[in-house]
């Protein structure tokens, strides 16, 4: 795959020196739909630099703590607050497990995000996206034909244009080979590298050990643990991290 | 996406006015079935259009309709076929002036076999009668129309309340009639005009005619500008000018099919 | 057996020696129901799009009106349309009875519920599956309701193509509404009704074969364009 060379050699353009919408805080956050608590009680700072990898077994709440970060669910109690400039929300950018492909071209997919979001130069910003995940070849043909790792790769290409300042990525890879799951982590390195927070959850350990600078380890809707990555990984605190890390915890 | 949209309004309004433009010269007949089913002014119109330019469009209900459409201010003319609700119409106000045009007469049909008897009589009234007793199949109008309205006489006449299985109004125009009739093999009273360019018979024959009763007259009559301010007063007349003149008279008189005439000029026929 | 014979016979001799009145007929019809299907459809698509997308007190009402006005019944429409557009009705003053506008308002009116509940039920489909997505850019409902319109453009066809079969097809409404004028509202169908009560049957039944033709040609044609346009791969 020469798509890691590829990436590194471009040149990142529209980088300019803002002031940061992070750090991130929630405050005793519950999200309890029908009065199931599925978040509960969840008070978490997330500061910018570092990468966040959230673990936990199924049904843990990793998916719908990155939802109530990203604003698209509400919580029940307890509050989420962008502790840096405004309520942050044009500076943050989501990926989901399944990429979502509007019908119609490679190029146009990008070019639609970039006009909900109002920003300008559509064109040229979505060909530096494209060309930066190795999809400038393939910007005229329909999303929908690409394969699963091309369209993740759209999905990347897509919120990276956006030029986030936090990017949250679902299970980015939960349904990729290898290879295409080594291209997205390739992508996801750089875009980190430019100064991106990532925010990203899996259930892939070896995903999680490559990437993560932190670990948000999560266990029936509450947090269990917030540590540095190498620490977690040698010595999980917590008797549900370890059965988690030993393979003995499936929910 | 916008500009799509724009595209698309600008074609429809294109095309919603494409006949609007041309300017047109027109009033609109309200008239009987009998009259447009039995193509009587396809016959006779473009020759009143060539002299006049003035382009006429029927809208062919039944007699009770069409009154109905002139008294609501929707017609220019009325032509049509019950001279009681003519003189009514006129009487309140809703008409100029009643002048007869033509007339023909209606006939009993009924399936050959005939089970009720009725074949050669010369009295409909009688022969309503003797369908009766036979309950034998009946289709009526049931449409308020000239020729319900004279049915409803007939049977007045012949002392008999049509009720019960056998007798089936249909509340449609002759045309639709017949073809009841003669899917069903019953009796009904047709006027003569669509009768004879009636192209669905099938086993119906006319089985009584000529009975004084069965006088079917025409007339014509321009809505009251006084009403309705829209009404085309001059041109509306100038079409009921020509259908009871020598010109319009003649051409009337020479519509027929399969050469027997359908109506009978009798514009000169005061009282009528 | 015989009957449908001898009308194909008609059918086929009158299209092949291009009669003159058919044609004024068949280009009367097409006109007024592709206007009726255009104007239904200008409304009718952002309309149920909307429905999908905001949400509003009572739209479940409307989801479930909608889906009821899918049968409305010709006659009503085209009595109630009949009854303000009388020169005693509130809309007399525009004299537009008994012209092809009034009879394009009709079809508008029968089709536009059929293309809005459509509509709304593919885009509804539709935003199951893009509502993340675009909540996550910040759409606005304009912009959703102005995406969901695009990509659901292919099953939208199919949806315009639906109002238009049960525009050409209709025959209650425009007769009273239009008033079957020879030459300047009689379309098909009601030109099929004055043949049938003319006794004409084996005409009649021509005249509903090349209606029918000309539906599955109209159709047959959008189907060709949209798979022109698809496999150009949008």
């Amino acid at each position: 795959m020469a798509l890691t060379d590829l990436v590194w050699t471009r040149p990142i353009p529209f980088v300019e020196a803002e002031p940061s919408i992070l750090p991130l805080a929630l405050e005793r956050v519950s999200f309890a739909p029908a009065g199931l608590p599925l978040i509960d009680d969840l008070s978490l700072n997330l500061t910018a630099g570092s990468r966040t990898v959230v673990l936990g077994p199924n049904g843990a709440g990793k998916s719908l703590l990155l939802r109530l970060c990203h604003g698209l669910i509400v919580p029940t109690r307890g509050r989420v607050t962008w502790g840096g400039v405004g309520n942050g929300h044009p500076r943050h950018a989501m990926v989901f497990q399944r990429p979502v492909m509007l019908r119609r071209s490679v190029a146009a997919n990008v070019e639609h995000a970039l006009k909900l979001r109002g920003l300008p130069g559509r064109r040229e910003r979505a060909a530096v996206a494209l060309e930066r995940t190795g999809l400038a070849p393939l910007a005229r043909r329909p999303a929908r034909l690409l394969s699963g790792g091309e369209q993740q790769r759209l999905a990347l290409a897509r919120a990276w244009a956006l030029e986030p300042q936090v990017l949250f990525l679902d299970e980015p890879t939960a349904s990729l080979d290898p290879a295409a799951t080594q291209a997205v982590e390739a992508i996801i390195e750089v875009i980190a590298s430019a100064g991106t927070k990532i925010v990203l959850t899996t259930h892939d350990l070896g995903q999680a050990r490559r990437l993560a600078d932190e670990v948000v380890f999560l266990h029936r809707g509450r947090l269990v643990e917030h540590a540095p990555a190498a620490g977690f990984f040698r010595r999980p605190a917590s008797p549900e991290a370890r059965a988690f890390l030993e393979g003995r915890l499936a929910w | 996406m916008v500009r799509r949209l724009l595209a698309v309004a600008v074609l429809t309004l294109a095309l919603l006015a494409g006949r609007a433009q041309a300017d047109e010269r027109f009033i609109i007949v309200a008239s009987t079935t009998s009259t447009e089913d039995s193509g009587l002014f396809k016959a006779i119109l473009p020759a009143f259009t060539a002299r006049t330019g003035i382009e006429v469009r029927v809208v062919a209900r039944g007699t009770g309709q069409a009154i109905d459409l002139a008294k609501r201010g929707d017609a220019d003319v009325l032509f049509v076929h019950h001279k009681p609700s003519e003189e009514a119409f006129v009487a309140e106000g809703y008409g100029v002036e009643r002048r007869p045009v033509m007339y023909n007469d209606f006939v009993l049909v009924g399936p050959r076999n005939d089970p009720a008897g009725i074949h050669g009589l010369t009295d409909a009234a009688e022969a309503l009668k003797k369908i009766a007793a036979a309950k034998a199949p009946f289709v009526s109008r049931g449409d308020d129309s000239g020729t319900h309205k004279a049915e409803a006489a007939l049977w007045q006449a012949a002392n008999v309340d049509p009720v019960g299985g056998w007798y089936r109004p249909t509340g449609s125009g002759m045309g639709p009639t017949l073809n009841t009739a003669a899917a069903m093999g019953a009796y009904t009273l047709a006027d003569r005009g669509t009768w004879v360019s009636f192209a669905n018979k099938r086993d119906l024959a006319v089985l009584v005619q000529g009975d004084r009763r069965l006088f079917n007259q025409y007339g014509v009559i321009l809505a009251n500008p006084a009403r309705h301010p829209h009404v085309k007063a001059a041109d509306g007349q100038a079409f009921i000018d020509w259908l009871v003149s020598p010109e319009g008279q003649r051409i009337i008189g020479a519509y027929g099919v399969h050469g027997a005439p359908l109506f009978f000029p009798n514009a000169d026929q005061t009282g009528a | 057996m015989n009957d449908f014979g001898s009308a194909a016979v008609l059918a086929f001799n009158m299209v092949a020696r291009v009669d003159p009145e058919l044609t004024r007929i068949v280009l009367l019809s097409l006109r007024v129901s592709l206007s009726a299907v255009t104007l239904a459809a200008l409304i009718g698509l952002p309309l149920g799009a909307a429905v999908a997308t905001v949400r509003f007190p009572g739209r479940r009402a409307v989801v479930v009106l909608l889906n009821a006005f899918m049968g409305l019944p010709p006659v009503v429409v085209g009595l109630g349309l009949y009854l303000l557009l009388s020169r005693s009705g509130p809309l007399g003053a525009l004299g537009l009875l008994f012209t092809p506008t009034a009879m394009v308002l009709a079809q508008a009116v029968l089709v536009l519920p059929v293309i809005a509940a459509l509509a709304r039920q593919t885009a509804t489909d539709l935003l199951e599956e893009y509502d993340e997505h675009l909540r996550s850019l910040g759409a606005t409902p304009l912009q959703t309701i102005a995406v969901l319109l695009w990509d659901g453009r292919f099953s939208l066809l199919t949806t315009v193509l639906a109002g238009f079969g049960r525009a050409a097809a209709e025959v209650g409404a425009v007769m009273i509404v239009g008033g079957n004028i020879d030459p300047v509202t009689r379309v098909m169908t009601t030109a099929i009704a004055l043949e049938t009560s003319r006794g004409n049957l084996p005409l009649a039944l021509a005249l509903g074969m090349v209606l029918i033709a000309l539906c599955l040609a109209v159709n047959a044609l959008a189907v060709v364009l949209r798979d022109a346009v698809r496999r150009s791969g949008h």
